[in-house]
């Protein structure tokens, strides 16, 4: 399973700088994404991988705190996902703004001839 | 004093915070129910900051100096998150709150007309900035950073245009890489230490093991990669002077510190997690920060001399600045950063007053008047040979001119570093401490002494080339329109700089006991985590 999610947060983060690096603003948006995605399962996975564990301790019975799964992290990537979400939404307005205003989606606002 | 000062740590960001959501539901139209509520709010972020560090330099029981520690919701920590205000953070919302003053008023001239929702975006600004200072928690400090540069993205764009579109697309996305890389290091950071409380950190750092040791070292280098792009150090820095030149001129004045934000967590975690006492780990990455600050001092000064604008030459000094303070930082020596804390309030405020000034002293020009400048200076000037001699013999300078010039020529002084001005006394400061070291002075330190004075030969050199450019050259010079509010600030922030050279000896002592106690962790993690008990004694569960 270790194997399996390090897999994927290389494979995400892999593509998501490969299309940051990229001229066109469509596929750096979508690198950006990639990359928190990456991030975020990274964050899940330092809270150690763990199956069937609750994170929460249930009132009034003795729990071993070994077999929980660390809360920590998870709130963790809860605020990164938000924050994730609407720093998009924020740099995809600033986008169509460049679009509009230089009439092309390079990023530095001009073709390369 | 009791609890009432204590809850004075948390004002300052809630404060801003509140009036910025509430004046969104504030008509556009509605300006002045706006400027007189930020200024209101300014004003009292300034007067807590002040209470701040009178009270954090005020000696208490055995100490000389305090610490205000603020549990957020009264959880203790390391659990719960924490605020803290000791010396450092203290001063560095000061120096905040009086550069948001200053930036304000000149804003209120005309700026704040550019576009919408400027005062809340400002005031989200000022929350950001606070927080990230006064924070004691690495995950609450990433929050702070995201709010300060949410509000710095619509701040960039502020005013709109093509030059700043482009500029902000360049931007925002070098930022949210680097919020990337903070997340990946404070996880890193969490799953090797299992906290993410700095004093608590800094207490853990010398006792891990040798084999999670490595992966503390590769969060803590990744998590200081993310704040060097922020600080501009080279070769992370290509976004900076394009942006600041880019942005509109009270933003611009704002953004003098905002580098200054990934200077002081740089400053703070280093000290904190690889001072002296952290065993294996001590000084790690202290060679980084120290070659790497005089590279990007070199391309700093090599920047300033090759500018055309007015703009991007500010853009520049802020990475002379922050390069400086880098290699500072990377000598580990406290006398040096006693001299380097000088340095940073100095050359906040004045490259604050630079880029207000820059805009004052361009609206008299035509656009274009530098390239033109530079290439008659190159080819000459084809009407120059056939000009009459000019039979007058003295030229009435008029007054906005000489006001305007002589703000320049402080500005000249204080960024060069000369006399009489603190800027000399700040990096007089270094120079000594540098050269004073017990011992042997290794060449490396001579490189860096020969690089900060040739650095300031060359912010001269550049300064007086423009000054003489744009003040004094031209035949004719449309007389600027300047009002009183907007030559205000600039005044004020020079005259700080000027005080900050008579008052130089309390300023100093300050410096050098904060310097100190960023020496002594051990002081700052007691009392966080020995002062966990709550303001009011909880009566909630247990973590």
């Amino acid at each position: 399973m270790e194997v399996m999610l390090a897999i994927g947060i290389g494979v995400f983060a892999a593509s998501g700088v490969w299309l940051l690096l990229r001229p066109r603003t469509y596929q750096v948006i979508i690198g950006l994404s990639l990359i928190s995605y990456a991030v975020n399962i990274f964050i899940f996975s330092m809270g150690r991988v763990k199956m069937d564990a609750p994170p929460v301790l249930t009132p009034g019975i003795v729990a071993d705190p070994a077999k929980l799964a660390d809360p920590v992290p998870q709130a963790l990537v809860l605020t990164a996902i938000v924050i994730g979400f609407a720093m998009t939404a924020l740099f995809l307005v600033v986008l169509l703004a460049a679009r509009g205003r230089t009439g092309t989606d390079h990023v530095d606002g001009r073709e390369v001839e | 004093m009791g609890d009432a000062i204590r809850h004075l740590v948390i004002a300052p960001i809630l404060l801003p915070l509140a009036v910025g959501a509430f004046m969104l539901l504030l008509d556009e139209r509605r300006r002045l129910t706006k400027i007189a509520l930020s200024l209101a709010t300014v004003l009292a972020v300034l007067v807590m900051a002040i209470a701040l560090v009178v009270h954090v330099d005020t000696p208490s029981g055995d100490r000389w100096s305090s610490l205000i520690v603020y549990p957020l919701g009264n959880w203790p920590p390391p659990f719960g998150i924490v605020l803290v205000a000791d010396r450092l953070s203290a001063l560095m919302v000061l120096v905040t709150a009086v550069l948001g003053c200053a930036t304000l008023l000149f804003a209120m001239a005309r700026w704040h007309k550019a576009g919408p929702r400027f005062y809340t975006l400002f005031l989200l600004l000022l929350t950001g900035l606070n927080g990230a200072f006064l924070t004691g928690d690495l995950f609450n400090l990433f929050v702070f950073f995201e709010i300060l540069l949410a509000a710095s993205y619509g701040l960039v764009l502020h005013g709109s245009g093509t030059a700043r579109v482009k500029a902000g697309l360049h931007y925002i996305p070098i930022n949210l890489v680097a919020s990337s890389l903070f997340l990946i290091g404070v996880s890193l950071i969490y799953g090797v230490t299992g906290t993410l409380n700095m004093a608590d950190l800094g207490r853990l750092v010398p006792t891990l093991p040798d084999d999670t040791r490595v992966f503390f070292e590769a969060g803590a280098a990744v998590l200081g990669v993310a704040f060097l792009v922020k600080a501009g150090m080279w070769p992370l820095s290509f976004w900076l002077p394009t942006t600041y030149a880019a942005s509109c001129a009270p933003i611009a004045a704002m953004f003098a510190i905002m580098t200054k934000v990934g200077i002081y967590v740089i400053l703070r975690l280093f000290l904190l997690c690889f001072g002296d006492g952290a065993g294996a780990s001590a000084d790690f990455g202290a060679e980084w920060l120290y070659y790497g600050g005089m590279a990007t001092i070199a391309f700093g000064g090599i920047g300033v001399l090759a500018s055309q604008s007015m703009q991007r030459l500010g853009g520049y000094s802020v990475l002379v600045s922050s390069g400086t303070l880098l290699a500072a930082i990377g000598t580990t020596n406290s006398a040096v950063i006693s001299g380097a804390l000088f340095y940073l309030v100095t050359s906040t405020f004045t490259i604050g007053a630079y880029f207000l000034l820059v805009e004052l002293i361009e609206r008299g020009r035509q656009a274009g008047a530098d390239v033109l400048a530079v290439t008659m200076e190159v080819f000459g000037d084809p009407e120059e040979d056939i000009e009459e001699e000019e039979e007058e013999v003295g030229v009435a300078i008029p007054a906005a001119i000489a006001v305007l010039g002589g703000a320049f020529l402080a500005c000249t002084a204080l960024l060069a570093g000369m006399p009489p001005l603190s800027g000399f006394i700040a990096k007089f400061a270094m120079l000594s401490a540098l050269i004073n070291e017990a011992g042997d002075i290794p060449p490396s330190h001579w490189a860096l002494v020969i690089l900060l004075i040739l650095s300031g030969l060359a912010t001269l050199i550049a300064m007086t080339r423009t000054g003489m450019r744009t003040l004094w050259g031209p035949d004719e010079i449309a007389i600027p329109r300047v009002r009183a509010i907007e030559a205000m600030p600039v005044a004020a922030l020079l005259l700080i700089c000027v005080s900050m050279t008579v008052l130089g000896g309390p300023a100093m002592r300050y410096m050098e006991a904060t310097a100190q106690l960023l020496y002594w962790p051990q002081i700052y993690a007691q009392d966080v985590l020995g002062a966990a008990t709550p303001v009011v004694p909880a009566t909630g569960g247990q973590p």
